[in-house]
């Protein structure tokens, strides 16, 4: 994970020599390469930000922290994440914030010593580019009251705010205060850190609140079971309020729901000061939890005495890899003895266990470094397994089969489902795949390949330019005399075009792979000496008729010339008709549209096809095979659109636009500035069918459904753009990072969805408001997915208009990058991926087409109009091209 | 002194077409093929250091030179030229025991691509002077001693005290924009930024700031190690009206890190690549046409607001990219939402 944002941030507080005496100790003898592995396994518990303190009587704090960073920027593994500066003293952070290359956190500054000097120090940290974290402390002192918190916070925000400090680079630490001490007046603290930081969020927009959380259970150190218990409740509550960052100690952090029940509750009552006597009640009970080192093993021991299954899972919870082996051993001779294979462990229990773990983190129950350190538990029990795993393959059948296979999407393509479910099914089955994510250039995939030793690669695509970059994948490995098998997948891709295209650019094996389940067993034949050359035997004489029926049926298709074409344009009766006027012209936005609305719009067939699973639904609930499986997917997906709904994980976009227009030429649309008609705004190009079609079936062009220039009707067309992707790749990056395959992929295909239901919404909305020819048009679902309305919102790209540069005259007619945020890649593939464009059509007469093959005349003429090159054209017509550019 | 804010003048120009920048300075000089004596000139003729080579010290001993220079790329139609003091630093110019020259160099190097720019300069097409402000041959965040990497041969302060150094001569030579170019180490941009940001308020000036990165190879990252996006974050506080990147690459090589500045700069995105990458005689081969080409499609993609060349690229090929963006829309400035973007080697963004 090269980037993420996370619900909260966790600082790593090991580096600081205030907080770790181990630190300080390393630092003072100047063991500084052990002071860098302090660092680096902090990055490693996956702390986000790393803080640095050199705070010490003793030492010469400039100095230490100096070097100190001077040594982290040489380490990349330490380095690449942001470093807190953190110093009671302006010159040690001043020489922090000389070393550091990133833009970092300055920890901290205060209005302690009055405004004056208070801004100051923020002037020079705004030219230093830093963030910084600002303590509610003001000249009376700490703020300990909810409204003294919140007061000093306002005043520090509005000051900086007022220089022009960015109001995002503020971290207020509102003081986290010891409770349970036995002082009355403390009790109230955690609640007044909790409601302060509720408020301080509200009243100072896009401002962070972080605090050190190991104080406010002070007042019960050396019982770390109880200080955990109160960490982890603290933290649940002041979570919840918008504290989005802190200083946490991972290793002491309880799982909120593992707590003892009676525990937690009387914690909970010392944390949000529930009853005057809640101090009393949790000391009564917390020597019961305390457990010295003898009473700790009697709790060990208490676990250790469940079944393997369970002790696996609470190891795997509590990040526990102490006895994971033993436990791991256990399991393998259980299942094996039942006649089980190794693998079944993986797939059984432990994969079980890292389920609970994913369940606790999506909730809110755990925290990210608690997940990596359970990922560690699991990757030892694995580690642990497969020599049993290589042993059964040495002396099983399919000795070849495990091999490394390497996945990318190609370059200027965004879209990833499929290929992660490839990935997914190909890990589960025990291959090593190295997934290099989306829009993935040629030269990266084979650098990779080569430097990791890959044995297959596979290539995904989703939009048709991606064809060509498969191409050009191939011919590039063929240059680069690489000898790997490669497939090619995705929906996009065919087997034919695989074996006309692909193919004869590669001189090894080259083999178009139709889904996720036909992956592993085409793997394993590539891997497998023995069944390789039989299967490539196979697959090259299908090519071969591939390619001979496409080179005869090239000859032997007929098509027309344009010219005939256009003579049997749709014949549509202009005089009498009156073209419907939209009651909104110009463009609308529509931004942060409500999913909820959104949702009763979804067509949920292709959501189970994005699955592998066929069936129409809603059928294929109630299947008997499937329908099981069916179900708890429906159910998953419905609940993820409610988290999407209630935690803001997704936004919806959108952009629509209707203009006065008129069909010119032959086969274009002039969108005109206004009524006036005189002044064209753009002029979209579409492409007629050259099929020699049976009498009576008109060659058909989208411009045929616009009434002509010379008709003298006011006639008009649409454009729209839409996404329900916003923000899905951070959550996506955030389950990845939680190895959670199954929710990332879950997420991206409802954002699909989504977005198709959005297209729908706006489709309908247009019909029946904006353009309003349809106003009391009453379809329900099932009517809209079978499109028995009128009109169409033909996408280009897609059949009706297959030549995809037209996007760019789109984004730019509605300028959809500003107002939806969707973006156009070098291909024309729109990111997010779960975007819709297209075109409205209002004409009752107005149908979906494929408008197929194309003659060189066509090419020419469109290339021109186009103002592109015929080379240009070619390129981007391709896939439709009824003759071969190079003849 | 007081520079003159140009920004009003400029935004709208952004707002209209993709700019121009100028292309290849050291390309251009190497055409005339001075010696050791023509270097030297008349008034260095008895310098106690061999200055061949000093390309910036041309400023002073071949002024004719250079100026020619800017008027071939502002004929070919460049909005913006940069000027010779790519190495007019004390840091960098210590090499030839040239420190004292530094202030010189840089109001000279100014005067002359002004002089250049009003020769031509209509109110139609109104032509800019971006002073430039080199990497320096030093580096603030790596150790020159691998024995040693806690070890630095320059500390911030001494960046800070050579840059204002350089940015007190360039803006009394009249530079409309402070550019921070070919930046292969972040820290040192840093420095070059807290410099600019502390002459601005110490002289109550201010005039737009460009700042150019350098991706030095394949791996995607500048030499310091950084990501595009976590060299963007390191610098994003200067509030630069320009971010780009330049040299190092080709067109081709570079589209992709060009794309990503483009999708997540809140600024104007400037990219002045090289004509290909040099071949095994150290000369780049990518001719106008094609480079154009290539500038053409990135344009089309709505990637650029200004384009330039670097290494290898001339008046020719900025002729061929101002003809081929011509008529293309600027990229348009994105809205994004506020988040604290922080960055180490990568970046990390989260939003409150």
């Amino acid at each position: 994970m090269t980037q993420s944002s996370a619900q909260f941030i966790n600082i790593g507080e090991r580096t600081n020599v205030t907080g770790s005496a181990k630190f300080r100790n390393l630092i003072k003898e100047e063991k500084y390469d052990e002071a860098l592995d302090v660092a680096r396994q902090q990055v490693e518990n996956g702390a986000q930000v790393i803080d640095v303190n050199m705070d010490e009587g003793m030492l010469d704090s400039k100095a230490a922290m100096v070097r100190f960073l001077n040594l982290i920027a040489a380490e990349p593994d330490i380095a690449r994440v942001p470093i807190m500066v953190d110093s009671s003293k302006w010159e040690v952070i001043e020489a922090g914030l000389q070393c550091i290359q990133g833009k970092g956190i300055v920890n901290s500054i205060s209005l302690k010593e009055g405004e004056e000097k208070f801004l100051e120090q923020a002037r020079t940290i705004m030219r230093y580019g830093a963030a910084v974290v600002v303590m509610a402390f003001d000249t009376v002192g700490q703020a300990d009251t909810e409204d003294r918190k919140v007061e000093i916070c306002k005043r520090s925000y509005d000051l900086l705010t007022g220089i022009g400090f960015p109001p995002e680079d503020i971290i207020f630490d509102p003081n986290i205060f010891a409770v349970a001490t036995g002082i009355e007046e403390h009790n109230n603290y955690a609640v007044d850190f909790i409601e302060a930081t509720r408020r301080i969020r509200k009243e100072c927009p896009h401002a962070h609140i972080s605090g050190g959380v190991s104080n406010v259970s002070f007042s019960f150190r050396g019982n770390n079971p109880v200080r955990e218990a109160i960490h982890s409740v603290f933290l649940y509550h002041a979570i919840q309020a918008g504290m989005d960052m802190g200083i946490v100690n991972a290793g002491q952090l309880a799982v909120y729901d593992d707590l003892d029940a009676e525990l937690r509750e009387r914690v909970e009552d010392v944390i949000l000061n529930r009853r005057p006597d809640s101090t009393e009640r949790l000391l009564e009970i917390a020597d019961r939890f305390k457990g010295g080192p003898a009473e700790e093993k009697k709790q060990d021991l208490a676990w250790r005495e469940k079944p393997v299954e369970e002790r696996i899972s609470h190891a795997l919870v509590k990040g526990i890899a102490d006895y994971i082996e033993e436990d791991t051993e256990e399991a393998r001779a259980k299942i094996m003895d039942a006649g089980g294979r190794p693998l079944n462990v993986i797939e059984g229990p432990l994969m079980d266990g890292m389920n609970v773990v994913g369940d606790l983190f999506g909730a809110g129950k755990m925290f990210l470094p608690q997940v990596v350190k359970s990922a560690r538990v699991m990757k030892k029990a694995v580690a642990y397994l497969l020599p049993y795993i290589e042993a059964e393959k040495a002396e099983g059948e399919d000795t070849q089969a495990k091999g490394k296979v390497l996945m990318a999407t190609v370059k200027g393509d965004v879209h990833d489902i499929g290929k992660n479910i490839v990935g997914v099914v190909l890990q589960c089955n025990n291959y090593d795949v190295v997934d290099l994510g989306v829009m993935v250039p040629a030269e990266k995939i084979l650098q990779t390949a080569r430097e990791e030793k890959c044995d297959i690669i596979g290539l995904s695509g989703l939009i048709t330019p991606s064809l060509d970059e498969m191409v050009f994948v191939a011919s590039e490995m063929q240059r680069q005399g690489m000898d790997l098998p490669l497939l090619i997948g995705g929906a996009t891709t065919s087997r034919a075009h695989t074996a006309v295209k692909v193919d004869p650019a590669y001189k090894h094996p080259v083999v178009w792979v139709k889904d996720a389940s036909r992956s592993v067993p085409v793997v394993s034949s590539l891997l497998s000496k023995e069944h390789r050359p039989v299967f490539m035997e196979g697959v090259k004489n299908e090519y071969d008729g591939i390619r001979e029926r496409h080179a005869s049926k090239r000859g032997r298709e007929k098509a027309i010339p344009l010219k005939e074409a256009r003579a049997n344009r749709t014949p549509i009766e202009w005089e009498g008709y009156t073209p419907p006027r939209p009651k909104h012209l110009g463009v609308q936005k529509f931004e942060n549209y409500p999913i909820e609305e959104i949702r009763q719009y979804i067509d949920w067939g292709p959501f189970f096809n994005a699955w592998e699973m066929k069936g129409k639904y809603p059928d294929i609930l109630n299947n008997p095979t499937t329908g099981p499986e069916a179900k708890k997917l429906f159910d998953d997906a419905n609940r993820m659109i409610d988290r999407i709904i209630a935690d803001g994980w997704l936004q919806a976009n959108g952009v629509i636009g209707l203009f006065p227009a008129n069909q010119v030429g032959e086969d274009d649309i002039a969108v005109y500035t206004d009524e006036s008609r005189s002044e064209a705004l753009t002029t979209l190009r579409h492409l007629r069918q050259q099929g020699e079609h049976r009498a009576g079936v008109p060659n058909r062009c989208l411009a045929d459904y616009v009434a002509p220039k010379d008709s003298g009707l006011a006639d008009y067309v649409g454009g729209f753009a839409v996404t329900a992707g916003m923000g899905s790749k951070e959550k996506v990056e955030e389950f990845k990072a939680d190895h959670d395959d199954y929710h990332a992929i879950l997420l991206e295909a409802v954002a699909d969805r989504l977005a198709e239901a959005f297209a729908e919404l706006m489709h309908a909305k247009v019909r029946r408001e904006y353009w309003g020819y349809a106003a009391d048009e009453q379809l329900d679902n099932e009517a809209l997915i079978k499109e028995t309305y009128k009109g169409i919102r033909p996408a280009p790209g897609y059949p009706a208009c297959p030549e995809h540069t037209e996007k760019g005259t789109l984004w730019s007619l509605l300028d959809v990058e500003k107002n939806t945020g969707i973006t156009l890649t070098e291909s024309y593939a729109m990111w997010p991926g779960a975007s819709v464009s297209g075109w409205y059509f209002s004409h009752p007469q107005s149908q979906y087409f494929v408008v197929g093959r194309l003659l060189k005349d066509q090419v020419e003429s469109y290339a021109e109009r186009k103002g592109m090159t015929l080379e240009n054209a070619e390129r981007w017509l391709a896939p439709y091209l009824a003759y071969d550019p190079e003849d | 002194m007081s520079a003159i804010d140009k920004s009003p003048e400029l935004n709208a120009l952004l707002a209209s077409r993709i700019l121009i920048l100028d292309g290849g300075m050291g390309t251009q000089i190497q055409q005339h093929k001075l010696d050791e004596a023509a270097y030297r000139g008349e008034r260095f003729k008895d310098w106690p250091q061999d200055v061949k080579g000093n390309n910036d010290l041309l400023t002073l001993s071949q002024p004719d030179i250079i100026r020619d220079i800017h008027k071939a790329y502002l004929q070919a139609g460049a909005d913006i030229v940069e000027t010779n003091t790519f190495n007019s630093t004390s840091i960098a110019q210590a090499d030839y025991g040239m420190q004292e020259l530094v202030y010189e160099l840089n109001k000279r190097g100014s005067e002359l691509a002004r002089e250049a720019c009003d020769a031509v300069a209509t109110p139609d097409k109104p032509r800019f002077v971006a002073g430039v402000l080199g990497p320096t041959n030093r580096t603030a965040s790596i150790s020159p001693d691998v024995n040693d990497p806690g070890f630095r041969n320059v500390s911030f302060n001494e960046l800070v005290e050579s840059y204002t150094e350089a940015v007190d001569g360039l803006l009394a030579g009249g530079a409309d924009i402070l550019l921070v170019e070919t930046i292969f180490d972040t820290l040192n941009a840093k420095a070059a930024i807290f410099a600019i940001e502390k002459y601005f308020d110490d002289h109550n000036v201010k005039v737009p700031i460009m700042i150019s990165g350098t991706i030095t190879d394949a791996s995607g990252r500048t030499l310091s190690g950084q990501t595009t996006e976590a060299f963007y974050n390191s610098l994003r506080h200067a509030r630069p009206m320009f971010f780009g990147l330049n040299c190092a690459l080709g067109p081709d090589a570079l589209r992709q890190y060009v794309a990503e500045l483009s999708r997540i700069a809140e600024c104007h995105v400037t990219a002045h690549p090289n004509a290909g990458l040099p071949n095994e005689f150290g000369e780049y081969d990518l001719g106008p046409e094609e480079m154009a080409e290539q500038i053409s499609e990135w344009a089309e993609a709505g990637l650029l607001n200004v384009i330039g060349g670097c290494c290898g690229t001339t008046p020719d090929h900025i002729r061929a990219m101002a003809e081929a963006v011509s008529g293309k829309a600027p990229r348009k400035l994105p809205e994004l939402k506020p988040a604290l973007r922080l960055s180490g080697l990568e970046p990390f963004n989260t939003t409150a």
